[in-house]
Parts: structure tokens; sequence; C-alpha cells
């Protein structure tokens, strides 16, 4: 027997987290990225396109700060001729901005992106697994990178290939060590679960703000503030951002891996990548930044909405909001430090995380450990 | 011989790296802040501002027939910027002035005058090399048209451009 009322929740939660939700905020969030970075390089940054009201018979369009911008650039990338070139390896170069925007797609399925609207839990998919499938998923999103960088046939995009698939071996170590740390101090996998510890015990960064001070959680506090740095730092290489955008490297490898790409094949890469950044930010506000809570603000399940009797539903669409908005911040910080950092040298890169990353995270599992072990005896 | 590489002592702020990154970012920040909220960017939104004012003196724009302060064109038709022009964007198609004409001692004018500006590279000789002072680098600079044609300078888009000078050689007045 089919649940109906299931499949059909579901069908609506995914269609509404991927095209109401993700892909308006991959559009702005491109948008953001060039606005953020011409104010930081004190320009105006896109300002122009807004409601072109000219197309409607009146004589001024409305610049609305160029937010129409993302929707022009869309446009463009659709009517762009999309050009393969002959000596590429043809299945291959189709199969690959595929490969690179899916995965990042797919790890919004485990995020629990708001607690719950009317009954119904605001995750798609709630998984026991709920880290392991986004360590596994997220990381095939290199295959996209390095099979677009060898099926080119060219050697920008190739060297481009070459260093992504040896990026992240250097950083994935560090990546899936550096949450161990939380998943000692929670003590489970799913990534609703964490959230809804958090919502009861303090954020994982911030415990002592709310439920009381004990010096307990600040002490557990420590690692996981370790943790979140390094899981912060392995996502940005995990994502492709600089400093560790290697791949791309568009001052060093004309393109990187996208090189012989154009029109919407090149749009999905684009895609991928900051489909990629919101996964990461979301990932990571679930772990460490309490998810969907917000202090002082109710779950879902809230019988009232500021006195209003049964309208408890609008607090579910608030902690979406609140889950959104901190991802925003986070998507902020990404674009921040894009515009400060130059890129690490491919040693360094290597180094950092071979002989830096990898063992905090391993010293911190322990010092967490250590740290459980002296709460639980005393 | 061997040369020893003097290495800078790092601290351990340095070495660890992290302290220089968040002094960028407050730098950024600080930019960021000040952009959004202060002004402080020095871009001039070009259509509608504009920079003509300043433009230097030496400044060169597009080329421009000129008369002088009896309304004549200075012009005689002597082709000189034509032949001196690099990349030949200037096509001159010179006529006779007839016997009875109070300039009838210039001999000549040009009939037609046609400046390509899509040709013209703005280097300035062939007002250099002008001998009646005729034409001039005018500080226009946004030449823009829909076709080839229209980006072709005319006779009277040149004198239009270009207007009346005074002042200059006055050789060809009758008075001398």
């Amino acid at each position: 027997m089919i649940d109906w009322i299931y499949l059909l929740t579901s069908l609506a939660k995914t269609i509404g987290i991927i095209f109401l939700v993700v892909m308006p905020m991959v559009a702005y969030t491109v948008y953001a990225e060039r606005k953020v970075c011409a104010l930081i390089q004190d320009r105006v940054g896109p300002n122009r396109v807004g409601a072109p009201l000219t197309l409607f018979g009146l004589n001024k369009d409305l610049p609305l700060l160029g937010l129409g911008q993302p929707v022009a650039d869309a446009v463009k990338l659709f009517l762009k001729e999309d050009f393969t070139p002959a000596h590429v390896n043809k299945f291959y170069y189709w199969l690959a901005p595929a490969l690179a925007m899916v995965p990042s797609l797919m790890v919004m399925a485990v995020i629990p992106f708001g607690s719950t609207l009317f009954g119904v839990p605001m995750v798609i998919a709630d998984v026991n697994v709920g880290v392991l499938f986004v360590f596994a998923i997220a990381s095939l999103g290199v295959y996209g990178i390095t099979l677009a960088g060898w099926s080119s046939n060219s050697k920008y995009p190739f060297l481009g290939g070459i260093r992504s698939s040896s990026q992240m071996i250097s950083y994935e170590l560090a990546l899936g060590l550096s949450v161990i740390p939380v998943f000692l101090a929670v003590g489970k996998l799913n990534l609703g679960e964490i959230v809804r510890f958090q919502a009861e015990q303090g954020w994982l960064l911030a415990p002592i703000w709310f439920n009381g001070f004990s010096l307990e959680k600040l002490l557990l506090s420590i690692p996981l503030w370790i943790s979140f740095i390094v899981f912060t730092i392995s996502m940005f290489a995990e994502t492709n951002r600089t400093p560790f955008d290697l791949p791309e490297a568009e001052h060093e490898l004309v393109g990187g891996y996208h090189t012989e790409y154009s029109s919407m094949k090149f749009a999905l890469f684009f895609l991928g990548e900051y489909a990629a950044m919101i996964a990461g930010s979301s990932v990571i506000v679930t772990l460490f930044l309490g998810g969907w809570h917000f202090p002082g603000i109710p779950d879902g399940s809230a019988a009232s909405f500021l006195g209003i009797q049964g309208a408890g539903w609008i607090w579910g669409l608030v902690n979406i909001g609140v889950f959104f908005a901190k991802v925003a911040c986070l998507l902020f910080v990404y674009i921040w430090v894009r515009w400060t950092l130059p890129r690490f040298r491919y040693d360094q890169l290597m180094k950092l995380g071979w002989v830096w990353l990898f063992e905090i995270a391993l010293v911190n599992i322990f010092l967490t450990a250590g740290i459980l072990a002296f709460l639980a005896r005393s | 011989m061997a040369y020893p590489i003097r290495r800078p002592k790092l601290s351990l702020g340095d070495k660890i790296y992290l302290p220089a990154i968040f002094g960028g970012m407050m730098v950024t920040l600080k930019h960021f802040l000040r952009a959004l909220f202060g002004g402080g960017s020095v871009t001039m939104q070009y259509p509608e501002q504009r920079w003509d004012s300043q433009l230097p003196d030496h400044y060169r724009g597009a080329p421009a027939l000129v008369k002088d302060e009896q309304g004549r064109e200075r012009c005689v038709a002597c082709q000189l910027c034509e032949f001196i022009c690099p990349p030949r964007a200037i096509r001159i198609t010179p006529g006779e002035i007839p016997a009875g004409d109070r300039f009838a001692k210039v001999e000549k004018f040009p009939r037609e005058f046609d400046i390509d500006m899509i040709r013209c590279i703005y280097c300035g000789m062939c007002e250099e090399v002008c001998p009646e002072q005729a034409i001039f680098l005018r500080k226009d600079y946004s030449i823009t048209g829909l076709n080839r044609a229209e980006m072709v300078h005319n006779k009277a888009k040149l004198y239009e451009i270009g207007g009346v000078k005074e002042g200059l050689v006055i050789k060809w007045n009758e008075r001398k």
C-alpha cells in the first residue's frame, strides 16, 4: 500500500525547496557576489537591470538596485550558443556538468530546513545516516569537475581537473574527522535529531546563551569551536571557493575546468558551485548553528501564533525563514572571504590539509572524548 | 659562492596565519560598510554623469573642419591630410571655385570631405599637417552610429562639429 500523503508531501517539499528556494537563492547569491565584491572594491556593482518598464510603453525603466540582473543573466545563458568543441570526449563532456550540479542539490534532501508545518517534518528525507549521506554525496561533486577537465581534452581544463582531485584528497579527511566531536557530543547522526538537541541544549557554538549557564557546556564548547573552524575551512575547500579555488583559478588556468564550456553547460557548473555553497552552509548551520532554531521562537507544533489560536503553523514558516537567514549570513561570509584572501599556492594547500587540519581534527576527537569522559565521571 | 638567504623571522601570529586573515577581513569589511552606507565609491554613472568639463586641453577627440570669421571654409582641398592619414580615414573630392567668386583667389574647395570614424585613430596628424589650419581635433569622444554609413562624417557633419575658429591665418583675405 502506497502512502499517498507521504508521497505528495515529499514531492511538494522537494519541488518547493529546490525550485522555489535553492534555485532563486543561487541566482541571487550570484547577484550578492557581484554586489558585495563591488562594494568591497569601492565600486557600485550591478545597478541598472530592474523592471523593464520601457517594454510596456512607459518611458523610464526602474533600476531597483539591479535586482533584475540574475534574470537577465539567466536569459543570456539560455540564449547563448551551446558550442561543443570537436576535440572533446563527447559523452563525458556532456555528463560532467550534470555530475557537478546534481550532488549539491541532492545534499539538500537530508537537511532539516524547518521544524514542522501542519505536522509534516520539514526535511525531505529524514534518514538516520544524515551526515554520512552528506559526505558521500557532496564528495561526488568532484567527479563532475575532474571529468570536465579530462574530457575537454585541453591543457588548462586538464590541470584544473587534476588539481581538483588532488585537492579533494587533502581536505576530505579533515572534513570528515572534524564533525566527529559533534556526534560525540550529541550522540546521533540524524541531522534532524542534532538540531532538536541544539534546540533543547543550546547551539553547539553558543551553549551559554540560553537554557542556563553551566561550566560543563562551556568546557565542551572548546573542542566544538575548533571542530567548527576546521569544518568551515574544509567546507570552503569542498566548494572550491577562494582561497581554495585552485581548480578554477581564472588567473592561471583561463577558466580552469570549465574553459571549454559555454551556454547552459557552463551555467550548470556555475549553478552547481553556488548550490554547493548553499548546501555547505546548510550543513554548517545544521551542525553547529542550531539549524532552524532561534531563542524565543517556538517550533511549528505550537498551538497559537501571537495569541491567534490554531495559527501555530506560522511559527513553522518563521523557522524556515530563520534557517535560510542563517544560511544567507554564512553565504555572505563565503563571499566576504573570497574577496579578501588570495589563493593558496599548491604546496600550501597540501600542507594546510595534511599537516594542520588533519592533525587538528584528529587531536580534537581525543580532546572531546576526554572532556566527555571527564564530565561523565564527575 | 653561496648566498645565504635571510628568511624573515615569523612570530607565532604570523605562523598560524589566522590573525592576518582576520586583519584582512576587517579591512574589506570596512570598505564594504563604507561603500554601503557612506558612498566612498568613485564610480561615475557614465551616460548620466560625464567627465567633459575635466578633459585636458590636449585631448584628441573627433577631427572636424572649421570656418573662419568671414564664414569661408578654410579647407582648400590640398589633400595633405588625406595623404598623411595613417589609417586612410579621410577622402576628399576637390572642386574649383568659379572665377567670379569673392574667394576666387583660393582656387580650390572640398566638394566632398568624408572622414570614416570607424577608421580614424585620433592621431591628430591631419591637424598637424594642415597648412590652412582648417582641420582640428575637437573633444567629441562618443562617436556612435547604427551602421557603417552613419559612422562616416560628411562635410556638413564636420562643419557642425567644428564651427567657426577665428584669429588664425588670414592669407586668403582680399585686403592683404
